[in-house]
């Protein structure tokens, strides 16, 4: 079977088990839900400083979002060892991998289909104008976050503390992402949109250095 | 073993040097004056934590390639001395800038970017201490490591862009620009002991860290033989 279609069926595995409880899209919209709401009361932005501070809370919500949801990709499997069937099936590691992070990105981007509406509502941004180019550096951030997190879920699925874990392994590496994703969101809400290409850039070499990665090592993950 | 006691005679002499250098030969700089020498450890420390990740990184993908724990022990010996050195640069550099700049900490793009990579670095030996079985241990801290050593540059760049677009609290130009010749030597010569000291404290964590491995194996050697002299007592 070659990696695509082993990849395709992965993801179809994912959507299928997520889809009979809804429990971590539930979840995890939730709780993003949870955190822009307690940002305003910690800040009581007025419109203008709503403006100045929404792309990076917009950011940080999906970056903590991110690192709980993509925790139990792994530990899940890990629960009834069902990783290690996974393993036995005649596929490339980095197709089990690839089927995983699919999977991850429709989970997360959904969640961001639905939090972006409430965000526009409660901080007072309007992101019809710049959607097409907002779709763009969501896509890649959420790209980036989803290839590292979930080759660190992996890694976070072997350790003791698995749940606290995973966050600690994730944001500090998701520094440049983070950076360069609330600068890229920054410059489109700003009064005259800008769409910046240094953050693309760096948003784009983040995703390729790290999928590269990620399929160079994914043998050396899956196999033990 | 007795080698490594020289080694460390030497350096620990060579460091002494160094400070006297530092201190007494490089001369007085004009506006800063004595809290300026503390740049002769500072800058050199940060170098030196540079190169010792790229020794983990080196020592991480030989690790996935041969499978051999030397590897592994060499990987967990830079590290640690890294975050070492890197935890000697956030130290001086807020007692150097509180009487220059007269803050001890901005959000700078160099103290920024030293700030994460010790960050990177620590959660990595958390990583490590948070896994049981040696050899997943081994594996995994390797494939961290290995993305870890990756996103360096890609801090470094992104850190460097989002300074410049963004007014600077604190204006502080030309840091090796026109160097007096004295300085520059000492400069280089400190770099030169804290590389020899690097190597030295690498030695002897790798030494600490095969002899732990040592032990590990006798003990279950023992364990190993215990149980089947229980089963044939049992018998």
């Amino acid at each position: 079977m070659n990696t695509g279609r082993a990849a395709a069926a992965i993801l179809r595995k994912e959507i299928r088990a997520e889809l009979r409880g809804r429990e971590l899209l539930n979840t995890t919209f939730i709780f993003a839900l949870v955190v822009v709401v307690l940002f305003s009361f910690a800040f009581e932005p007025t419109v203008a400083e709503s403006r100045r501070f929404g792309p990076g809370l917009l950011w940080i919500d999906l970056l903590f979002a991110g690192s709980l949801m993509l925790q139990p990709s792994f530990a899940r499997e890990h629960a009834n060892d069902t990783l290690d069937a996974l393993c036995l099936a005649p596929v490339s590691g980095f197709a089990i991998l690839l089927g995983k992070m699919l999977a991850n990105f429709v989970f997360l981007a959904a969640c961001e289909v639905l939090l972006l509406p409430v965000f526009s509502v409660f901080y007072n941004v309007s992101l019809a104008p710049v959607m097409g180019k907002l779709v763009v550096v969501m896509a890649l951030g959420t790209i980036g976050l989803v290839v590292t997190g979930t080759v660190f879920s992996a890694i976070a699925a072997q350790a003791r503390m698995r749940e606290l874990l995973l966050p600690l392994l994730l944001l500090p590496v998701l520094v440049p992402l983070l950076l360069a994703a609330v600068e890229a969101t920054a410059g489109l809400l700003a009064d005259t949109p800008e769409f910046s290409r240094t953050w693309l850039e760096i948003l784009v070499s983040f995703d390729v250095v790290f999928f590269t990665a990620s399929w160079l090592l994914a043998d050396y993950l899956l196999q033990e | 073993m007795k080698s490594g006691l020289v080694n460390a005679i030497v350096v620990g002499g060579l460091m002494g040097v160094a400070g006297y250098a530092a201190l007494f030969i490089a001369p007085d700089e004009s506006t800063m004056h004595a809290i300026q020498r503390i740049f002769y450890f500072h800058a050199p420390s940060g170098m030196v934590a540079l190169i010792a990740f790229t020794v983990v990184f080196v020592a991480n993908i030989a690790y996935l390639g041969a499978r051999k724990p030397k590897w592994d022990w060499l990987a967990v010996s830079a590290a640690e001395v890294g975050i070492a050195f890197n935890t000697v640069v956030l130290i001086t550099g807020p007692i150097w800038a509180h009487p220059v700049w007269g803050i001890w900490w901005t959000w700078d793009a160099r103290l920024t970017s030293t700030l994460i990579l010790w960050l990177l670095y620590v959660s990595l030996l958390i990583l490590r201490n948070l896994i049981s079985d040696p050899e997943r241990r081994s594996v995994f801290t390797a494939i961290y490591g290995i993305f870890l050593f990756l996103d360096v540059p890609l801090v470094y760049f992104s850190i460097r862009i989002w300074r410049t677009q963004h007014p600077q609290p604190v204006i502080f130009g030309g840091q090796n620009s026109g160097l007096d010749p004295t300085m520059k030597k000492v400069f280089w010569f400190c770099w030169i002991v804290l590389v020899a000291l690097m190597v030295v404290l690498i030695r002897m964590r790798y030494q600490l860290e095969s002899a732990r491995h040592e032990v590990e194996e006798v003990r279950r050697e023992l364990e190993e033989a215990v149980q089947e002299g229980e089963v044939v007592a049992g018998n």
